[in-house]
Protein backbone atom coordinates (compact mmCIF):
# COMPACT_ATOMS: atom_id res chain seq x y z
CA UNK A 1 0.00 0.00 0.00
CA UNK A 2 2.81 2.18 0.77
CA UNK A 3 4.27 1.85 -2.43
CA UNK A 4 1.74 2.52 -4.34
CA UNK A 5 1.09 5.68 -2.38
CA UNK A 6 4.34 6.70 -3.74
CA UNK A 7 3.44 6.08 -7.32
CA UNK A 8 0.29 8.17 -6.98
CA UNK A 9 2.47 11.17 -5.02
CA UNK A 10 5.30 10.63 -8.87
CA UNK A 11 2.19 10.59 -10.95
CA UNK A 12 0.78 13.67 -9.46
CA UNK A 13 3.56 15.88 -9.53
CA UNK A 14 4.50 15.06 -13.01
CA UNK A 15 0.75 15.74 -14.06
CA UNK A 16 0.07 18.34 -16.77
CA UNK A 17 -1.94 21.07 -15.46
CA UNK A 18 -3.86 23.25 -17.75
CA UNK A 19 -3.45 27.37 -17.63
CA UNK A 20 -6.08 28.76 -14.65
CA UNK A 21 -4.21 25.42 -12.70
CA UNK A 22 -7.22 23.05 -13.45
CA UNK A 23 -7.55 19.82 -13.54
CA UNK A 24 -7.63 18.13 -16.09
CA UNK A 25 -11.42 17.07 -17.73
CA UNK A 26 -13.27 14.17 -19.28
CA UNK A 27 -16.54 14.21 -20.74
CA UNK A 28 -19.61 13.98 -18.56
CA UNK A 29 -21.12 11.00 -21.03
CA UNK A 30 -17.73 8.58 -20.62
CA UNK A 31 -18.70 8.57 -17.26
CA UNK A 32 -21.92 8.23 -17.18
CA UNK A 33 -21.61 5.21 -19.46
CA UNK A 34 -18.82 3.47 -17.29
CA UNK A 35 -21.00 4.04 -14.23
CA UNK A 36 -23.76 2.69 -15.56
CA UNK A 37 -21.81 -0.38 -16.58
CA UNK A 38 -20.39 -0.46 -13.31
CA UNK A 39 -23.96 -0.49 -11.84
CA UNK A 40 -25.38 -3.72 -14.37
CA UNK A 41 -22.23 -5.16 -13.57
CA UNK A 42 -22.84 -5.11 -9.65
CA UNK A 43 -26.38 -5.95 -10.55
CA UNK A 44 -25.10 -9.26 -12.00
CA UNK A 45 -23.78 -9.90 -8.70
CA UNK A 46 -26.43 -9.96 -5.99
CA UNK A 47 -29.57 -11.09 -5.82
CA UNK A 48 -31.27 -7.99 -3.29
CA UNK A 49 -31.55 -4.13 -4.20
CA UNK A 50 -29.61 -3.89 -0.67
CA UNK A 51 -27.18 -6.40 -1.50
CA UNK A 52 -26.50 -3.98 -4.44
CA UNK A 53 -26.47 -0.89 -2.68
CA UNK A 54 -23.50 -2.24 -0.43
CA UNK A 55 -21.80 -3.28 -3.49
CA UNK A 56 -21.76 0.05 -4.91
CA UNK A 57 -20.57 1.38 -1.47
CA UNK A 58 -17.71 -0.88 -1.57
CA UNK A 59 -16.50 0.05 -5.24
CA UNK A 60 -17.26 3.86 -3.61
CA UNK A 61 -14.41 3.03 -0.76
CA UNK A 62 -11.61 1.55 -3.06
CA UNK A 63 -12.39 5.04 -5.36
CA UNK A 64 -12.75 7.38 -2.23
CA UNK A 65 -9.11 6.17 -0.81
CA UNK A 66 -7.31 7.20 -3.76
CA UNK A 67 -9.24 10.12 -4.75
CA UNK A 68 -8.14 11.73 -1.57
CA UNK A 69 -4.67 12.13 -2.52
CA UNK A 70 -5.23 13.31 -6.10
CA UNK A 71 -7.57 15.95 -4.56
CA UNK A 72 -5.50 17.04 -1.34
CA UNK A 73 -2.36 17.39 -3.81
CA UNK A 74 -4.64 19.53 -6.35
CA UNK A 75 -6.70 21.83 -4.03
CA UNK A 76 -4.69 22.29 -1.16
CA UNK A 77 -1.13 21.93 -1.80
CA UNK A 78 -0.24 18.75 -0.35
CA UNK A 79 -1.05 19.84 2.90
CA UNK A 80 -3.46 17.34 4.47
CA UNK A 81 -6.42 18.57 6.58
CA UNK A 82 -6.25 18.31 9.99
CA UNK A 83 -9.36 19.26 11.49
CA UNK A 84 -12.79 17.30 11.17
CA UNK A 85 -14.60 20.83 9.47
CA UNK A 86 -11.54 21.07 7.56
CA UNK A 87 -11.89 17.42 5.86
CA UNK A 88 -16.35 17.96 5.50
CA UNK A 89 -15.48 20.99 3.25
CA UNK A 90 -13.03 19.33 1.65
CA UNK A 91 -15.64 16.73 0.90
CA UNK A 92 -18.77 19.23 0.08
CA UNK A 93 -16.29 21.39 -1.85
CA UNK A 94 -13.78 19.42 -4.24
CA UNK A 95 -15.32 16.18 -4.18
CA UNK A 96 -18.62 16.70 -4.60
CA UNK A 97 -17.28 19.30 -7.35
CA UNK A 98 -15.80 16.62 -9.25
CA UNK A 99 -19.18 15.35 -10.21
CA UNK A 100 -20.48 18.37 -11.47
CA UNK A 101 -20.45 21.19 -9.02
CA UNK A 102 -20.44 22.17 -5.48
CA UNK A 103 -22.75 20.20 -2.56
CA UNK A 104 -25.40 22.89 -1.42
CA UNK A 105 -25.47 22.71 2.09
CA UNK A 106 -23.08 21.05 5.19
CA UNK A 107 -25.19 20.47 8.21
CA UNK A 108 -24.67 19.39 11.64
CA UNK A 109 -27.48 17.32 12.92
CA UNK A 110 -29.12 19.05 15.84
CA UNK A 111 -29.50 16.33 18.43
CA UNK A 112 -25.85 14.64 17.53
CA UNK A 113 -22.46 16.28 17.45
CA UNK A 114 -20.83 13.16 15.38
CA UNK A 115 -23.95 13.24 12.53
CA UNK A 116 -23.49 15.32 9.73
CA UNK A 117 -25.48 15.82 6.89
CA UNK A 118 -24.20 16.51 3.50
CA UNK A 119 -27.09 17.44 0.87
CA UNK A 120 -26.54 18.43 -2.92
CA UNK A 121 -27.81 17.39 -6.10
CA UNK A 122 -25.69 14.82 -7.92
CA UNK A 123 -26.77 14.80 -11.90
CA UNK A 124 -23.90 12.59 -12.50
CA UNK A 125 -24.89 9.88 -10.49
CA UNK A 126 -28.45 9.78 -10.35
CA UNK A 127 -29.65 11.51 -13.63
CA UNK A 128 -28.66 8.52 -16.15
CA UNK A 129 -30.15 6.00 -14.00
CA UNK A 130 -33.88 4.68 -13.74
CA UNK A 131 -34.29 3.44 -10.86
CA UNK A 132 -38.15 0.77 -11.07
CA UNK A 133 -40.68 1.45 -8.24
CA UNK A 134 -40.51 -1.79 -6.48
CA UNK A 135 -36.91 -0.42 -5.49
CA UNK A 136 -37.07 3.12 -4.63
CA UNK A 137 -35.09 2.87 -1.65
CA UNK A 138 -32.17 2.07 -4.14
CA UNK A 139 -29.81 5.22 -4.52
CA UNK A 140 -26.86 5.23 -6.61
CA UNK A 141 -25.24 7.45 -4.41
CA UNK A 142 -24.10 4.77 -2.31
CA UNK A 143 -21.28 4.70 -4.48
CA UNK A 144 -20.66 8.33 -3.20
CA UNK A 145 -21.03 7.48 0.18
CA UNK A 146 -17.96 5.19 -0.49
CA UNK A 147 -16.38 7.35 -1.79
CA UNK A 148 -16.77 10.22 1.17
CA UNK A 149 -16.72 7.09 3.82
CA UNK A 150 -13.50 6.47 2.49
CA UNK A 151 -11.88 9.82 2.21
CA UNK A 152 -12.80 10.50 5.60
CA UNK A 153 -11.40 7.24 7.02
CA UNK A 154 -8.11 8.17 5.42
CA UNK A 155 -7.50 11.78 6.63
CA UNK A 156 -8.20 10.08 9.99
CA UNK A 157 -11.70 10.69 10.83
CA UNK A 158 -13.33 7.28 10.77
CA UNK A 159 -17.08 7.50 9.86
CA UNK A 160 -20.00 5.48 8.71
CA UNK A 161 -21.80 7.05 5.48
CA UNK A 162 -25.24 6.19 4.06
CA UNK A 163 -26.94 7.81 1.35
CA UNK A 164 -30.58 8.60 1.43
CA UNK A 165 -33.23 10.08 -0.82
CA UNK A 166 -34.26 13.78 0.70
CA UNK A 167 -35.53 16.53 -1.76
CA UNK A 168 -31.75 16.14 -2.76
CA UNK A 169 -29.29 13.58 -2.72
CA UNK A 170 -28.00 13.58 1.39
CA UNK A 171 -25.36 11.84 2.74
CA UNK A 172 -25.27 11.08 6.36
CA UNK A 173 -21.98 11.27 7.94
CA UNK A 174 -21.42 9.71 11.35
CA UNK A 175 -18.49 10.15 12.79
CA UNK A 176 -17.16 7.70 15.69
CA UNK A 177 -17.02 9.56 19.05
CA UNK A 178 -13.19 9.51 19.28
CA UNK A 179 -13.07 12.00 16.43
CA UNK A 180 -15.76 14.89 17.76
CA UNK A 181 -14.89 14.44 21.64
CA UNK B 1 -34.10 38.20 -27.00
CA UNK B 2 -32.47 36.70 -30.32
CA UNK B 3 -29.91 33.74 -29.62
CA UNK B 4 -26.26 34.14 -30.31
CA UNK B 5 -26.15 32.52 -33.58
CA UNK B 6 -23.82 28.97 -34.06
CA UNK B 7 -23.52 29.10 -30.85
CA UNK B 8 -22.23 25.76 -29.14
CA UNK B 9 -23.71 23.99 -26.23
CA UNK B 10 -21.61 23.51 -23.35
CA UNK B 11 -20.90 20.07 -22.62
CA UNK B 12 -20.56 18.89 -18.98
CA UNK B 13 -17.06 17.66 -17.74
CA UNK B 14 -15.85 15.86 -14.45
CA UNK B 15 -12.92 15.38 -13.05
CA UNK B 16 -10.69 13.14 -14.71
CA UNK B 17 -8.73 11.59 -11.88
CA UNK B 18 -12.47 10.59 -10.52
CA UNK B 19 -12.74 8.67 -14.13
CA UNK B 20 -9.52 6.97 -14.15
CA UNK B 21 -9.90 5.57 -10.29
CA UNK B 22 -13.57 4.71 -10.88
CA UNK B 23 -12.06 2.72 -13.78
CA UNK B 24 -9.69 1.37 -11.64
CA UNK B 25 -11.87 0.12 -9.17
CA UNK B 26 -14.29 -1.83 -11.86
CA UNK B 27 -11.34 -3.65 -12.76
CA UNK B 28 -10.63 -4.67 -9.70
CA UNK B 29 -13.36 -5.67 -9.01
CA UNK B 30 -13.79 -7.98 -12.31
CA UNK B 31 -10.37 -9.36 -11.02
CA UNK B 32 -12.09 -10.37 -7.88
CA UNK B 33 -15.01 -11.96 -9.50
CA UNK B 34 -12.99 -14.07 -12.48
CA UNK B 35 -10.04 -15.94 -11.82
CA UNK B 36 -8.85 -16.57 -15.50
CA UNK B 37 -7.19 -12.91 -17.40
CA UNK B 38 -9.11 -14.23 -20.13
CA UNK B 39 -12.50 -14.31 -18.88
CA UNK B 40 -11.61 -10.40 -17.04
CA UNK B 41 -10.35 -9.25 -21.12
CA UNK B 42 -13.41 -10.57 -22.53
CA UNK B 43 -15.73 -9.25 -19.62
CA UNK B 44 -14.03 -5.79 -20.16
CA UNK B 45 -14.44 -6.04 -24.16
CA UNK B 46 -18.00 -6.85 -23.63
CA UNK B 47 -18.80 -3.53 -21.59
CA UNK B 48 -17.06 -1.45 -23.63
CA UNK B 49 -18.66 -3.16 -26.58
CA UNK B 50 -21.93 -1.77 -24.47
CA UNK B 51 -20.31 1.68 -23.96
CA UNK B 52 -19.03 1.96 -27.82
CA UNK B 53 -22.84 1.37 -28.77
CA UNK B 54 -24.01 4.13 -26.83
CA UNK B 55 -21.22 6.56 -26.96
CA UNK B 56 -20.92 6.49 -30.81
CA UNK B 57 -24.16 8.85 -30.50
CA UNK B 58 -22.89 10.93 -28.30
CA UNK B 59 -19.83 11.24 -30.60
CA UNK B 60 -21.37 11.88 -33.68
CA UNK B 61 -24.05 14.37 -32.47
CA UNK B 62 -20.84 16.68 -30.98
CA UNK B 63 -17.98 16.56 -33.25
CA UNK B 64 -20.22 16.57 -36.54
CA UNK B 65 -17.84 14.69 -38.45
CA UNK B 66 -19.05 14.21 -42.12
CA UNK B 67 -19.42 10.68 -43.95
CA UNK B 68 -16.30 9.16 -44.37
CA UNK B 69 -15.00 7.57 -47.18
CA UNK B 70 -12.42 5.14 -46.74
CA UNK B 71 -10.79 3.16 -43.56
CA UNK B 72 -8.06 5.51 -43.44
CA UNK B 73 -10.46 8.41 -42.70
CA UNK B 74 -12.05 6.44 -40.02
CA UNK B 75 -9.64 5.37 -38.38
CA UNK B 76 -8.00 8.85 -38.06
CA UNK B 77 -10.95 10.29 -36.56
CA UNK B 78 -11.07 7.62 -34.07
CA UNK B 79 -7.71 9.04 -33.08
CA UNK B 80 -8.02 12.77 -33.82
CA UNK B 81 -11.47 13.65 -32.62
CA UNK B 82 -12.48 10.26 -30.49
CA UNK B 83 -9.48 9.68 -28.34
CA UNK B 84 -9.22 13.76 -28.04
CA UNK B 85 -12.78 14.36 -27.08
CA UNK B 86 -12.92 11.85 -24.58
CA UNK B 87 -9.94 10.89 -22.92
CA UNK B 88 -7.58 13.85 -24.16
CA UNK B 89 -4.90 12.10 -26.35
CA UNK B 90 -4.13 11.85 -29.96
CA UNK B 91 -2.67 8.52 -30.66
CA UNK B 92 -0.45 8.11 -34.27
CA UNK B 93 -2.23 5.79 -36.72
CA UNK B 94 -0.25 3.77 -39.03
CA UNK B 95 -1.72 0.76 -41.55
CA UNK B 96 -0.15 -2.26 -41.31
CA UNK B 97 -0.89 -3.63 -44.68
CA UNK B 98 -1.38 -3.02 -48.26
CA UNK B 99 -5.12 -3.59 -48.39
CA UNK B 100 -5.62 -0.50 -46.00
CA UNK B 101 -7.82 -2.30 -43.80
CA UNK B 102 -5.47 -2.85 -40.82
CA UNK B 103 -4.22 -0.20 -38.92
CA UNK B 104 -2.80 0.25 -35.33
CA UNK B 105 -3.13 3.29 -32.85
CA UNK B 106 -0.38 3.66 -30.89
CA UNK B 107 -0.69 5.29 -27.74
CA UNK B 108 2.06 7.45 -26.40
CA UNK B 109 0.09 8.80 -23.11
CA UNK B 110 -2.74 6.67 -21.68
CA UNK B 111 -4.48 8.43 -19.20
CA UNK B 112 -6.70 4.92 -17.57
CA UNK B 113 -3.32 3.70 -16.48
CA UNK B 114 -2.03 6.95 -15.05
CA UNK B 115 -2.37 5.42 -11.60
CA UNK B 116 -1.12 1.86 -12.25
CA UNK B 117 2.51 0.90 -11.51
CA UNK B 118 1.96 -2.98 -12.84
CA UNK B 119 -0.11 -5.54 -13.13
CA UNK B 120 -0.97 -7.24 -10.12
CA UNK B 121 0.85 -10.85 -9.71
CA UNK B 122 -0.54 -13.53 -11.37
CA UNK B 123 -2.37 -11.31 -13.79
CA UNK B 124 0.65 -11.06 -16.88
CA UNK B 125 -1.92 -11.69 -19.13
CA UNK B 126 -4.61 -9.17 -18.32
CA UNK B 127 -4.97 -6.58 -20.77
CA UNK B 128 -6.20 -3.77 -18.63
CA UNK B 129 -7.46 -1.07 -21.03
CA UNK B 130 -9.78 -3.88 -22.83
CA UNK B 131 -12.75 -1.65 -22.03
CA UNK B 132 -10.80 0.62 -25.19
CA UNK B 133 -11.45 -2.16 -27.57
CA UNK B 134 -14.57 -3.29 -26.85
CA UNK B 135 -15.72 0.73 -26.89
CA UNK B 136 -13.96 0.49 -30.41
CA UNK B 137 -15.18 -2.32 -31.82
CA UNK B 138 -19.49 -1.07 -30.70
CA UNK B 139 -18.59 1.91 -32.13
CA UNK B 140 -18.10 0.92 -35.40
CA UNK B 141 -20.58 -2.00 -35.32
CA UNK B 142 -23.20 1.27 -34.80
CA UNK B 143 -22.45 2.44 -38.26
CA UNK B 144 -22.07 -0.60 -39.61
CA UNK B 145 -18.61 -1.50 -39.87
CA UNK B 146 -17.55 -4.94 -38.43
CA UNK B 147 -13.77 -4.78 -36.99
CA UNK B 148 -11.92 -6.89 -34.64
CA UNK B 149 -10.20 -4.62 -32.02
CA UNK B 150 -6.98 -5.91 -29.97
CA UNK B 151 -4.31 -5.14 -27.60
CA UNK B 152 -1.00 -5.64 -29.93
CA UNK B 153 1.65 -4.49 -27.57
CA UNK B 154 0.81 -2.81 -23.95
CA UNK B 155 3.36 -0.83 -21.85
CA UNK B 156 2.17 -2.77 -18.84
CA UNK B 157 3.07 -5.97 -20.31
CA UNK B 158 6.90 -4.94 -20.65
CA UNK B 159 6.31 -3.67 -24.61
CA UNK B 160 7.82 -0.51 -25.12
CA UNK B 161 4.49 1.12 -26.14
CA UNK B 162 0.59 0.86 -25.87
CA UNK B 163 -0.75 -0.42 -29.70
CA UNK B 164 -4.25 -0.82 -30.46
CA UNK B 165 -4.90 -2.83 -33.95
CA UNK B 166 -8.14 -2.22 -35.72
CA UNK B 167 -8.93 -4.84 -38.25
CA UNK B 168 -11.88 -3.63 -40.25
CA UNK B 169 -14.03 -6.65 -41.81
CA UNK B 170 -16.28 -6.69 -44.86
CA UNK B 171 -19.01 -3.83 -43.89
CA UNK B 172 -22.06 -5.33 -41.99
CA UNK B 173 -25.58 -5.60 -43.74
CA UNK B 174 -24.20 -5.22 -47.06
CA UNK B 175 -26.39 -7.85 -49.26
CA UNK B 176 -29.03 -6.32 -47.19
CA UNK B 177 -29.14 -2.82 -48.67
CA UNK B 178 -28.07 -4.06 -52.08
CA UNK B 179 -30.93 -5.92 -52.12
CA UNK B 180 -33.17 -3.45 -51.02
CA UNK B 181 -32.14 -1.56 -54.46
Amino acid sequence: CESRRWRYGGALHAREVGASGARAKVSLSAFALLFSELVQHCQSCVFLVAELQVHLAALGRQVGAHVLDALVASEKGAQRETKVLGALLLVKGAMWKAFGKEANKLEQANDDACTFYIIGRQPLINTYISVPKEDSRFNCAGFTAGIVEAMLTHSGFPAKVTARWHKDTTLMIKFEEAVIA
Amino acid sequence: MSRPAHRRPEYHKINKDLFVLTYGALVAQLCKDYEKDEDVNKYLDKMGYGIGTRLVEDFLARSCVGRCHSYSEITDIIAQVAFKMYLGITPSVTCNNSSRNEFSLILDKNPLVEFVEELPAGRSSLCYCNLLCGIIRGALEMVHLAADVTFLQDRLKGDSVTEIGITFLKKLDEKKYRRKK
